[in-house]
C-alpha cells in the first residue's frame, strides 16, 4: 500500500507529469491531483475506452488480455493501466 | 391416321433402347425410369398416333450406367404425412424447459363437404316430416270443408239446423283434424303473431372482489456473449473442478476449514477500496516506467538505435555516448564503490555505495537500477556500514553478496520483503578484521549450498558457504609478503601479511584464481592449495585496484592500479605482456563480453578508456571525459552483458551510462567468400596472435 502511495507520488512529482488518477470499481476517482469535473469526465470517458480496448483484445485471442493504453494527442499523452476493476490513469507532457 | 409403315417401323425398334425423334410428343414419365420408358414404348407401340418410340430426353437428365438402372428402389407406402411436423417443440410450464412432443397428428384431412342428409330418426327430420304432413292434411281438409258449405247454403233453411248442425259437425272436424294432428306433435309457434313474454328477476348487486399477488421479482439481466466471456467461464469452471480435485484428495480437517473461512470473512469486511489499492504496485511500477520512458524517449531511442555514422570518417577510433544518468537523492555523499549486473535481467545492475576515504566513514547503500527507470532506484538498502564490493550469483539472481568497510560479508535475497540481508557475518563466525575488498560467488559446492569468495585486507582470502540459516566460513589462504603462511620451524611471529585488494577466478579452470595486493604484487593461488601461491608476479608498485581473467582467452589476465598503469600477462609468463600507461591513477579496468581483445579503463580524471588491442596495440581508440565536473573521479566500469553500453560510477554518486559506437565493437573481418566464424574461438584465436607476436621476440632471446 506504502509502495503504491509513493510510487504514485514519485509519477506525480515527474518532470511533465500534469495529473495522475486512480479510479475504484464503481468508476470513481478515489486519488488525483487534479480537480475534481476533469478527474471524474476522465474516469468515465476513459473506463469506457478502456474496456472496448479490452474487448477487443481479447475477442481477437481469450487468452491475451490488456495491458495498459497509451493515447497520444497533440497536446499530451494519457497512459492508461487497467488492473482488475481499478484503472491508473497519468496524463503527461512529453518534453520534446 | 399414320401409315401402316410406322406401325412396322415402331414394331421392329421394340427392342431397343430409347432413341431421339425430333418432333415427337414427349412423355412424362420419360423423366423418371428407363423401365417405365420401355413399358411405355411397349405400350406406345400399339399407340398410333405417337409416333413409335417418339421420346424426348430433357437435357438434364440424369445419366445412369447399367448397374445403377438394374439397380432395385424400393418405394415404400406408409401412413405417415409428409406434411406432418416430425420435430415439434414446446415449453413446458411445469417442467420448465422446452420439450419435443412425439407424437403429432398425422391425418391430413383432403376434403370437407357438408351435407344435407338428415337421419329419419333425428328429431329434426321429425319435425319437418311433421311440417309436411301437417301442410297435406289442411289442405284436404279445406278442400274437404268447401264443398261441405256449398252444401249447407243450397239446401233450405230448414236445413239451416242440421246444417248447422253439420256445420258444426264440419267445424268440428276440421278441428278434430287439426286437433288430432296437433296432440302427436307439438304446437309450432306462428311467427306472424309471436309475441313475448318477458320479466326481469331482480339482479344481485354486482361485487368485484381482486385479489393481487406480489409478482415475482423481476431483474434485468443483460451481458455480451463474446468469445472472451466464454473463454473465462470455462476457465472458472475447470478452475473450480481442480479445486474440487485438491479437496477430494487432501483429507480436509475441520480446524483448517474454519480459520479460513474466517479469514475469508475477516478480509472481505476489510477490503474496500484503499486496501485493494494495495494491489495496483505493480501496475503503478509499469506506469512509472512508462512516464520515465516518455521523458527520456529521446535517450530510449539512442540506446536502441542510434549508431554513430561518423565512426566511418574517424579512421579507427570510436566514441562513447552518455545516455541515462542515474543518481539516488539519499546517497549524495556517497561515492560508487561497486557495480554489478544482472544476468538474468540485462537492464538491471547493482550500485555499491560508500566511501573510500578512510577518515569518512559511515552508512553505506545497496542500490539496483533499471535501465527502463532512470529516475529512481528499483530496490534500496541502507547499510550501516559502506559497501566495498558486490557481486550477483549468476543463476539465483536474487542473492547479492556484499562487503562491508567494516569486514563483514552478507548476502541479501531480493525475492524477500525486507532490508535485511538473510546472512551476514559477525565476529564470531570469522568476519574480517578489515575492509572487504572483493567477492565473487562460486558454483554451487558438493550439497548444492551456495557458496562465495572474499578477500580483504587482512590478507585472508575466505571461502563461505550458506548452510541454512547461517554463513560458515573457511580460510583459504592466507597472504604474505613474502609467500604463503607456512608452520615452520621459526618462531610464531608471522611474517608481515599482505592485504589482499582484488581477485579474480578463472573462467573455465574452477581452483585457478588470482589474487592482488597492497604491496602490488599479484599471486596465483589453487583453492586446493592453502600453503602455498603457485606463482607471484610483481606487477605494480602500488596497490592493484582490479585484476580481471580474459573471459575467452584462457591464459590472459589483466591488471590495473593506482601506478597509472594498467597491465596485461599471460599468467605462464612473469612478466607484461602488454602495458599502458593512462597518465592517471587507475580505479577500475574490465574486459568486454564480446570480443577477447577490446577492455577499457577508468581513470581519477574522468576519463574512460577504450582499448582494441586487434586495431591498436599502443594506444587507447578512444578516451572521452565521461563526468562533467572535472573533479569527480571515476570508480568502476562494467559492460554489459548484451547490449553495447558501459556504466560507470564516480566518487559524487553518479552512475552514467555510455554506449560503444561502433568502432569499438569491431569483430573479426570475415575474408571473402568465407562465413563469419562465430564464437569464442576466434576470440581466442585473435588473442592468441597477438601474443604470438609479442612471444616470438621473447623465445629468440631466450
Amino acid at each position: 500500500m506504502a509502495e503504491v502511495d509513493d510510487t504514485l507520488k514519485r509519477i506525480e512529482a515527474h518532470k511533465g507529469v500534469i495529473g495522475t488518477i486512480v479510479v475504484n470499481a464503481d468508476g470513481i476517482p478515489i486519488r488525483t491531483t487534479l480537480d475534481n469535473s476533469t478527474a471524474v469526465q476522465y474516469a468515465g470517458l476513459l473506463r469506457n475506452l478502456t474496456m472496448m480496448a479490452r474487448s477487443t483484445v481479447r475477442d481477437i485471442d481469450p487468452q491475451n488480455d490488456l495491458t495498459f493504453l497509451r493515447i497520444r494527442s497533440k497536446k499530451h499523452e494519457v497512459l492508461v493501466a487497467p488492473e482488475n476493476d481499478f484503472l491508473l490513469i497519468v496524463i503527461q507532457n512529453p518534453c520534446e | 391416321m399414320p401409315p401402316p409403315n410406322n406401325n412396322v417401323a415402331t414394331l421392329g425398334r421394340k427392342g431397343s433402347v430409347v432413341q431421339k425423334a425430333p418432333g415427337a410428343k414427349p412423355t412424362k414419365a420419360a423423366n423418371k425410369k428407363k423401365d417405365e420408358e420401355e413399358g411405355v414404348d411397349v405400350g406406345d407401340g400399339w399407340d398410333d398416333w405417337t409416333h413409335g418410340k417418339a421420346l424426348i430426353k430433357p437435357q438434364d437428365q440424369l445419366e445412369l450406367t447399367e448397374a445403377e438402372l438394374k439397380e432395385e428402389i424400393t418405394r415404400i407406402l406408409t401412413a405417415n404425412n409428409p406434411h406432418a411436423p416430425q420435430n415439434i417443440v414446446r415449453y413446458s410450464f411445469k417442467e420448465r424447459s422446452f420439450k419435443s412432443t412425439s407424437v403429432v397428428d398425422q391425418m391430413a384431412v383432403h376434403f370437407v363437404l357438408e351435407g344435407s342428409l338428415l337421419h329419419q330418426d333425428s328429431d329434426e327430420a321429425r319435425r319437418l316430416r311433421a311440417k309436411e304432413g301437417l301442410s297435406e292434411e289442411t289442405a284436404t281438409v279445406d278442400t274437404g270443408t268447401e264443398p261441405d258449405e256449398e252444401k249447407p247454403e243450397t239446401p233450405a233453411t230448414p236445413v239451416e239446423d242440421g246444417g248447422e248442425v253439420e256445420e258444426a259437425g264440419e267445424e268440428d272436424r276440421p278441428d278434430s283434424a287439426a286437433s288430432k294432428t296437433d296432440k302427436k306433435e307439438p304446437k309450432i309457434t306462428n311467427q306472424f303473431n309471436f309475441s313475448e313474454r318477458a320479466s326481469q328477476t331482480l339482479n344481485n348487486p354486482l361485487r368485484e372482489r381482486s385479489c393481487q399477488t406480489e409478482p415475482p421479482p423481476r431483474n434485468i439481466f443483460s451481458a455480451t456473449a463474446s468469445q472472451w466471456e466464454i473463454y473465462d467461464a470455462y476457465v472458472e469452471e475447470l478452475q473450480k473442478q481442480e479445486k474440487n480435485k485438491e479437496k477430494q484428495k487432501a483429507a480436509p480437517s475441520k480446524k483448517d476449514s474454519d480459520k479460513s473461512k474466517k479469514k475469508t470473512m475477516l478480509t472481505e469486511a476489510q477490503m474496500d477500496d484503499m486496501s485493494k489499492m494495495g494491489k495496483l504496485s505493480k501496475k503503478s511500477t509499469i506506469l512509472e516506467r512508462m512516464v520515465n520512458q516518455n521523458t527520456f524517449d529521446d535517450v530510449a531511442q539512442d540506446f536502441k538505435y542510434f549508431e554513430d555514422a561518423s565512426d566511418e570518417f574517424r579512421d579507427k577510433e570510436g566514441t562513447l555516448l552518455p545516455l541515462w544518468k542515474f543518481h539516488y537523492d539519499k546517497a549524495k555523499r556517497l561515492s560508487v564503490t561497486a557495480l554489478c549486473w544482472n544476468k538474468k535481467y540485462q537492464d538491471l545492475f547493482a550500485v555499491g555505495m560508500g566511501s573510500y576515504d578512510f577518515s569518512k566513514q559511515g552508512r553505506g547503500m545497496l542500490v539496483f537500477y533499471s535501465l527502463k527507470k532512470s529516475a529512481f532506484p528499483e530496490y534500496i538498502y541502507p547499510t550501516t556500514s559502506g559497501v566495498l564490493c558486490l557481486d550477483i550469483h549468476e543463476q539465483h539472481s536474487y542473492l547479492v553478496v556484499v562487503g562491508f568497510y567494516d569486514g563483514c560479508v552478507a548476502v541479501y535475497n531480493l525475492q524477500e520483503e525486507g532490508l535485511e540481508p538473510v546472512y551476514k557475518s559477525t565476529a564470531k563466525t570469522g568476519k574480517h578484521t578489515d575492509p572487504v575488498w572483493q567477492v565473487c560467488w562460486q558454483n554451487d559446492d558438493l550439497d548444492s549450498n551456495h557458496n562465495f569468495y572474499s578477500v580483504s585486507s587482512d590478507g585472508r582470502v575466505v571461502s563461505w558457504t550458506l548452510v541454512k540459516n547461517e554463513l560458515v566460513f573457511t580460510d583459504i589462504i592466507r597472504l604474505s609478503v613474502n609467500g604463503a603462511v607456512s608452520e615452520g620451524p621459526e618462531d610464531a611471529q608471522q611474517p608481515c601479511i599482505a592485504s589482499g585488494t582484488s581477485f579474480d577466478f578463472h573462467k573455465q579452470i574452477d581452483y585457478l584464481f588470482l589474487v592482488g595486493t597492497e604491496e602490488g604484487k599479484i599471486h596465483k593461488c589453487s583453492k586446493t592449495y592453502s600453503s602455498q601461491f603457485l606463482e607471484t608476479y610483481i606487477a605494480h608498485s602500488m596497490a592493484v585496484d582490479a585484476v580481471k581473467w580474459n573471459h575467452f582467452h584462457p591464459k590472459v589476465f589483466i591488471s590495473c592500479s593506482s601506478d597509472w598503469t594498467v597491465k596485461i600477462w599471460d599468467h605462464t609468463i612473469n612478466t607484461p605482456m602488454f602495458t599502458f600507461d593512462l597518465n592517471a591513477a587507475v580505479g577500475d579496468v574490465a574486459w568486454s563480453p564480446y570480443s577477447s581483445t577490446v577492455f577499457a579503463a577508468v581513470t581519477t580524471d574522468g576519463t574512460v578508456h577504450v582499448f582494441d588491442l586487434d586495431i591498436n596495440k599502443y594506444e587507447a581508440i578512444c578516451q572521452q571525459l565521461a563526468v562533467g565536473k572535472k573533479k569527480t573521479k571515476l570508480t568502476h566500469i562494467e559492460f554489459n552483458p548484451i547490449h553495447p553500453i558501459i556504466i560507470v560510477g564516480d566518487d559524487r554518486g553518479y552512475v552514467t551510462s555510455l554506449k560503444l559506437s561502433p568502432n569499438l565493437r569491431k569483430k573479426p573481418k570475415a575474408k571473402k567468400g568465407q562465413e563469419l566464424p562465430k564464437g569464442p574461438e576466434v576470440e581466442v584465436a585473435k588473442m592468441e596472435r597477438l601474443l604470438s607476436l609479442l612471444r616470438e621476440p621473447e623465445q629468440s632471446t631466450v
